[in-house]
């Protein structure tokens, strides 16, 4: 049963299948992450597995963050995330989850930062339509109307506008898993996910509508 | 090793190395496998090549020619396992990367000198 891997994005290129199609894949190298705390109903209220990824100095951590770390006996590493299972037992401290927990043919899904576009306008942010940009016209960019006048006097809240764009949690769901290479730790999996290449990388096993 | 070290030692495991250079302008057969039923036959494509496009194990290359009066032009991935053979024919002269302008051309303007100095 598959926990999670946190992992970091590659870039993109092709593989063909047995059939000789080209499947456009992501290439992620993922792992191995030790597990630094393993979470129970009677300790935490709820049960998990809390896992680190990300060589770093040492000198770059807190003492804190050492003494968290210290208790797994794991080498100083940067990002700690946690994954809810039903069930924790079989998994104990200082254990390593590696890729070899997923198989080619899985769906999982994967959660990244996007790339940032800063503050953006109304036409990379929504998609809304230019002006003229000649014949007299200036305006070229603006949004338009915002809404009605006096009734309601108001902006309605929603409304589209300019304003930071990408650099937020993205989740791409049900991407299949087309190959495993354990020896060099990585993931292929097909499809594009969030972020550029260096980026930090989630890969959790899909979570289905219906809890399957 | 690096990002891109890692991405080019998975592409290089799929790419072909029996291929021959191919440049723009050449005229080529490509040998394309078709699946009949449970049968597998190859059927020879020719024609120029009028544009190349990407590297590594994504390149691939489009082929023109005129078919009953009507061109026809297919993009092969020349690494892809369904391409059996790439042969070129003859080596053609040519001023540009892109030869888009010999959609607009018809019977003699549509032809290309050959050059000699390019072995086959």
């Amino acid at each position: 049963m598959a926990v999670g891997i946190l992992g970091t994005k590659l870039g993109m290129t092709q593989v063909f299948d047995e059939a000789g199609r080209a499947i456009p894949v992501t290439v992620i190298q993922a792992g191995p992450c030790p597990i630094t705390q393993v979470k129970t109903k009677e300790t935490d209220g709820y049960v998990a597995l809390q896992f680190a990824y990300g060589d770093v100095k040492e000198k770059n951590l807190s003492k804190a963050e050492m003494g968290h770390l210290k208790k797994s006996e794991s080498a100083p590493l940067r990002h700690l995330t946690e994954c809810r299972l039903k069930d924790v037992s079989g998994y104990e401290l200082g254990q390593a989850l590696t890729v070899e927990q997923f198989e080619s043919g899985q769906l999982v899904d994967v959660i990244g930062t996007s790339i940032g576009r800063g503050f953006a306008g109304y036409q990379k942010r929504h998609n809304f339509k230019r002006g003229p940009m000649a014949h007299g016209s200036k305006n070229h960019r603006l949004p338009g109307s915002t809404g009605a006048g006096t009734t309601p006097g108001r902006v309605f809240p929603g409304k589209r506008m300019a304003g930071q764009y990408g650099n937020e949690q993205v989740t791409v769901k049900k991407l299949t898993v087309v190959r495993v290479d354990s020896d060099r730790n990585l993931l292929l999996v097909k499809g594009a996910i969030p972020g550029k290449p260096g980026g930090l990388v989630k890969i959790v096993p899909a979570k289905l509508v219906g809890g399957k | 090793m690096n990002a891109q070290e890692i991405i080019r030692s998975l592409e290089a495991e799929q790419m072909k190395s029996d291929l021959p250079v191919i440049h723009v302008g050449d005229t080529v057969r490509v040998g394309v496998k078709i699946r009949e039923g449970d049968k597998e036959r190859t059927q020879p494509y020719e024609g120029v090549v009028i544009a190349k496009r990407s590297a590594g194990v994504t390149q691939n290359i489009t082929v023109r020619r005129v078919f009953q009066g009507v061109g026809v032009e297919r993009v092969f991935l020349i690494h892809s396992p369904r391409i059996e053979s790439v042969k070129v024919l003859r080596r053609g002269k040519v001023r540009r990367a892109k030869l888009f302008y010999l959609r607009q051309r018809t019977g003699k303007s549509a032809r290309l000198k050959q050059r000699f100095d390019r072995a086959i």
